[in-house]
């Protein structure tokens, strides 16, 4: 960095990893150059295997014995590289301090919050126990932990997900270290925790005014966060620059692709631009700029010699046609070649269409027993008390709710085909309570299930063959028609026929995936459920997964039950959308209507919480940031089970409207009079502004 | 969906435009059977190892065709011999041929410690699995008699039941004995199962529509197949081990019939001064056991697509296109795994 006169926090200079493979050292990073200023935030982005936390890891000496490092990380000045254990330990924590990814598995379980954060204060500075404790609960209190006191003396497994991740960025800032390096710190955390731990982190930055390196696949996160981003690809930083700058004009083809690779939230914005193939396998990369392969703009002199990283002022970029880009600035549907998708159908009236799906007032409770001899039933957790599906031919509902809102349940009480303990679920014209055996057999073969994870959904031990033709022999179709249809099948979702003797741990994620939406079009259903099909994929392979299934949707007329967390996602892919919030419908309707105006006050608050990937915007945006956690489903409130968190009810003045939040369960109701968009508040926003019914 | 338009969208694999050599020719040719009979007629250890059982099966059946001697009558002429031309394994104290007991011990010990695995393990895997699979009753009722026949004292059944079906013969007892061998491996097979429902490509398969048994047959049992296998091979020697227990009380293989349990016992004793009362016994059953362990070994190998089987697979004839990726493509979606897992890990 040539615009710096003092010596930068951190300097990361040509760092190497490699770790010990089967077949010789596979290498992990390859030659990393960082800067980190005082008071900085730093994020670095990449895909699974980019080697970005690798990076992060190796700056503390926190990789595992088989990995060997090489190259510089000095820390003012000073080279930690080869330091000895002992050194080191009297860094860690003190002057750089380590944020991890799972806040579960990141605390011992048997010892008490209080007693970690204190030891991690005790570690450092010479304090006796008392002082310790004292500044644990004052910690605590940093991060936003209601009466840190009584925290102090819980266990980690009495904290949920975002009350962990907060606890470990109180330890982390214990020491008031210079240095914050957050590995993925709100990946296992949902959007609205999500919101939360990043403010804290941003809290915890300006209290302590430690400089904040957040690593994230999440470009949206980053966006939001950074002030500097660097992008690594298959070990290497390959676009480095501001983070106005990167994401106004990147320099880089990778960078450029995955913008355009990601669904936005704020617009339909057509079929996304997925980067073609798949990263490089780190064991064997080609000569020349591993990108080359999936690069469009790739020339005969990318396979020559890999690009070195350099550029104008700050904006470093590793391509040797980055000039070219700067002054061009194309827009990704510019550069990468755009997949044609066929036109979606002309809205015509809903009404007219046929009903693949509806349900109504769906209720699922699980008992909750206690005894190890006699089982005795000690409560209910109410997993789903009341959703409304309505499912039209050739539409996608999006399903969207946070962990626990009973998203699962209700899938699983769907593809049950049995009765369901309350409320009517009524699946192509047929009543599931009314099903005879035959009859359901016969339905499972109109709906079909694709799962989140595309490994843990193939048997492992059967080639992927055998796994398309499964439903197909379920549904005793002859040989001689399965034999036609796997390769066909095979064809259609983009794999080759050829590979169906190949087994599932020879495909990459993206390619599983696209086995198990063969298996699951095999039958020819007419509904498809898809469970998070892509949260489980890298960004620019789930650009392709997705434009795949809206092109199968306009080829084969199916409907969609998509269900998923990423909002960004739903809006890009579904036309009516149901936000679920503790077991219950809160919101639903046509997908522009719900997310452009939101008249649920928890649909605000999630829509406000997602990340834009686009700085400007980002900061721009006023966050609903919605306190606390969801409460427990193992009790049935009375009145509108959001409003423990519902800032709408703690901004109500007058006691009758609050009684009636207390005491009445809102009921879906409509907007205005021809618009398909309900929402179950008593004082829903928006126009029209009476939120009481007369 | 009769346009069966190759979706040009895709970019990660490259569809083949009409060649299909699999389609074209015999329907259905890529199973997953004919795969692992592929995978493990290319092992070569599996190979040797089958070849090893077959060749005992061969000795111990048509070996005593090659010797005048009978396995029972003494030769009075010759006791305690070392081997010779006349007596190939030597003889015993009472004049026995040994090379003759040796074949006769082994037509016993082969059969008898094949199929107490075979049986034991077939029946531990059927409870096992229904017992994971159906949870609720069915597990309760199967874990009792799980459970019923560990804390019965089986030697102590097996010679009492012994006594008595005595007329019934060896099957009789291979019955018995696999009868008491199988508990705990169903009951591992047990556990196995219930963590294998909750996974998600069995609940696939449930929701599609799939009957139960066959889930058990086609998603659980090969996903078990790895642990099965090497108990059975475990099994094998154990078996024939414990009809010698049962033989040297006196139940079990009868004098002057023998097993080769039944010489062991006896020539265990002897082995410092008369070797080949031991050695030669001993020899063949180490042999055997050695052999079932390379098929089993093999086996195993062939039934799970990741093992260290692959690059051997991949050096086959026959291999669909780029031959040269079928390795990588086996490391690299582990490798971008491993290193998540080294992101995770911390």
């Amino acid at each position: 960095m040539t615009t710096t006169v003092e010596t930068p926090l951190l300097a990361v200079r040509d760092l190497r990893v490699d770790f010990a493979g089967p077949h010789g050292p596979v290498p992990a990073v390859r030659g990393v150059d960082l800067t980190l200023r005082r008071g900085e935030t730093l994020g670095i982005v990449g895909e699974s295997g980019s080697g970005k936390s690798v990076t992060a890891l190796s700056v503390l000496g926190l990789l595992p014995g088989t990995a060997r490092v090489s190259g510089s990380v000095r820390l003012d000045g000073r080279e930690l590289v080869g330091l000895p254990g002992k050194e080191l330990a009297a860094i860690r924590g003190r002057r750089v301090a380590m944020v991890f990814q799972d806040p579960l598995s990141a605390f011992t379980p048997v010892y008490r919050i209080g007693d970690q954060i204190a030891e991690a204060v005790r570690v450092h500075q010479r304090v006796d126990k008392a002082t310790a404790r004292r500044r644990a609960a004052e910690l605590l209190d940093l991060v936003g932990i209601p009466a840190p006191d009584r925290a102090l003396d819980s266990f980690p497994h009495e904290f949920s997900g975002g009350m962990r991740q907060r606890a470990m960025i109180a330890m982390a800032v214990a020491n008031e270290p210079d240095i914050l390096l957050a590995d993925e710190p709100t990946t296992a955390l949902d959007v609205t925790i999500q919101a939360q731990v990043l403010d804290v982190l941003r809290t915890a930055r300006r209290e302590t005014g430690a400089a904040l390196v957040l690593v994230s696949h999440d470009l949206g996160v980053i966006a939001g966060t950074a002030d500097r981003v660097a992008v690594m690809y298959a070990g290497r930083v390959v676009e480095t620059a501001g983070v106005d700058e990167l994401f106004a004009a990147p320099h880089h083809p990778y960078s450029l692709g995955l913008i355009g690779a990601l669904p936005r939230l704020d617009g339909r914005g057509g079929p996304l631009v997925p980067i073609p193939g798949a990263p490089a396998p780190m064991a064997e990369l080609p000569p020349g700029c591993p990108f080359a392969a999936r690069c469009p703009l790739a020339e005969e002199r990318c396979s020559v010699s890999e690009p070195v990283l350099e550029g104008p002022d700050d904006h470093l970029s590793a391509c040797v046609r980055s000039a070219e880009l700067a002054e061009r600035r194309p827009a990704p549907a510019e550069v990468y070649p755009l997949p044609e998708l066929p036109a979606a159908s002309a809205p015509g009236d809903r009404a007219d269409l046929a009903p693949v799906l509806a349900v109504s007032g769906l209720g699922k409770t699980f008992p909750l027993l206690k005894g190890t001899v006699f089982k005795r039933k000690v409560g209910e957790v109410y997993a789903v008390d009341g959703v409304d599906l309505d499912l039209r031919e050739g539409e996608t509902l999006g399903l969207v709710g946070e962990s626990g809102s009973g998203k699962s349940t209700t899938l699983f009480e769907l593809l049950r085909l049995g009765a369901p303990e309350t409320g009517r679920i009524e699946l192509l014209g047929h009543d599931t309570a009314k099903l005879t055996r035959a009859e359901a057999h016969r339905l499972r073969g109109e709906l079909q299930i694709v799962f989140q994870d595309p490994m843990a959904s193939l048997d492992p031990r059967m080639p992927i063959g055998d796994i398309i033709a499964e439903p197909l022999l379920a549904q005793r179709s002859p040989r001689a028609e399965i034999a036609r249809r796997v390769p066909e099948l095979l064809r259609q979702v983009g794999l080759d026929p050829d590979h169906a003797v190949r087994y599932p741990h020879q495909f990459s994620g993206g390619q599983r995936q696209r086995v198990s939406i063969a298996r699951a079009l095999a039958v020819r259903p007419r509904l498809l459920v898809l469970d998070e099909p892509v949260s489980a994929l890298d960004v620019s392979i789930q650009a392709g997964v997705l434009n795949l299934l809206q092109a199968l949707k306009a080829e084969l007329g199916l409907s969609y039950l998509f269900v998923s967390h990423d909002l960004s996602v739903i809006r890009h892919l579904a036309d009516r959308v149901s936000v679920m919030y503790l077991g219950r419908t809160v919101e639903q309707g046509e997908v522009s209507a719900v997310f452009d105006r939101p008249r649920h006050p928890y649909t605000r608050a999630l829509l406000s919480a997602v990340p834009f990937p686009d700085p400007a915007a980002e900061r721009a945006r006023d966050r609903i940031l919605l306190a606390g956690d969801p409460p427990s489903p193992t009790e049935r409130r009375t009145g509108c089970p959001f409003r423990t968190r519902c800032p709408r009810y703690t901004a109500l003045t007058t006691p009758a409207d609050r009684t009636r939040c207390e005491q009445e369960r809102p009921a879906l109701t409509g907007g205005p009079p021809g618009t398909d968009h309900q929402a179950a508040c008593h004082h829903p926003e928006g126009p029209p502004a009476d939120g009481h019914a007369k | 969906m009769t346009t069966l338009s190759a979706q040009p969208a895709e970019p990660t694999g490259p569809a083949g435009p009409t060649g299909l050599p699999l389609s074209a020719g015999t329907p259905r040719a890529a199973g997953r059977g004919r795969l692992v009979l592929a995978r493990l007629l290319a092992a070569r250890g599996a190979l040797v190892g089958a070849a090893v059982v077959l060749l005992l099966f061969a000795l111990a059946f048509g070996g005593p065709f090659l010797t005048p001697w009978d396995y029972a009558t003494p030769d009075f002429s010759a006791l305690h011999q070392p081997p010779s031309a006349e007596h190939w394994f030597g003889t015993n104290g009472v004049g026995q041929d040994v090379f003759a007991q040796t074949l006769r011990g082994l037509q016993k010990s082969l059969v008898i410690g094949l199929l107490v695995a075979l049986l034991s393990t077939v029946l531990a895997s059927v409870v096992g699995a229904c017992a994971g699979y159906f949870g609720g009753w069915a597990d309760r009722a199967l874990m009792f008699l799980v459970d019923l026949l560990l804390v019965f004292p089986a030697f102590l059944i097996i010679t009492i039941v012994s006594s008595r079906l005595k007329s019934a013969g060896w099957i009789a007892f291979v019955l018995l004995l696999a009868l008491f061998n199988w508990m705990i491996t169903a009951r591992v097979v047990r556990s196995m199962t219930i963590s294998l429902r909750e996974r998600e490509f069995v609940r696939a398969a449930r929701f599609m529509g799939v009957r139960p048994l066959r889930i058990i047959s086609r998603h659980i049992l090969p996903n078990v197949a790895s642990f099965l296998i090497i108990d059975a091979t475990i099994a094998v020697g154990g078996a024939v081990m414990s009809e010698t227990a049962l033989s040297y009380f006196g139940f079990g293989v009868k004098a002057p019939d023998v097993s080769l349990g039944t010489l062991l016992a006896a020539g265990t004793s002897e082995a410092p001064v008369f070797p080949w009362l031991f050695y030669f016994a001993a020899g063949l059953l180490v042999l055997f056991v050695l052999a079932v362990n390379l098929v089993g070994d093999g086996l195993r190998d062939a039934l799970d697509p990741t093992s260290g089987a692959a690059p051997r697979r991949s050096r086959r004839r026959g291999r669909p296109p780029r031959p040269d990726r079928s390795r990588r493509s086996a490391g690299g979606p582990l490798g971008s795994s491993r290193s998540d897992s080294r992101r995770k890990r911390p």
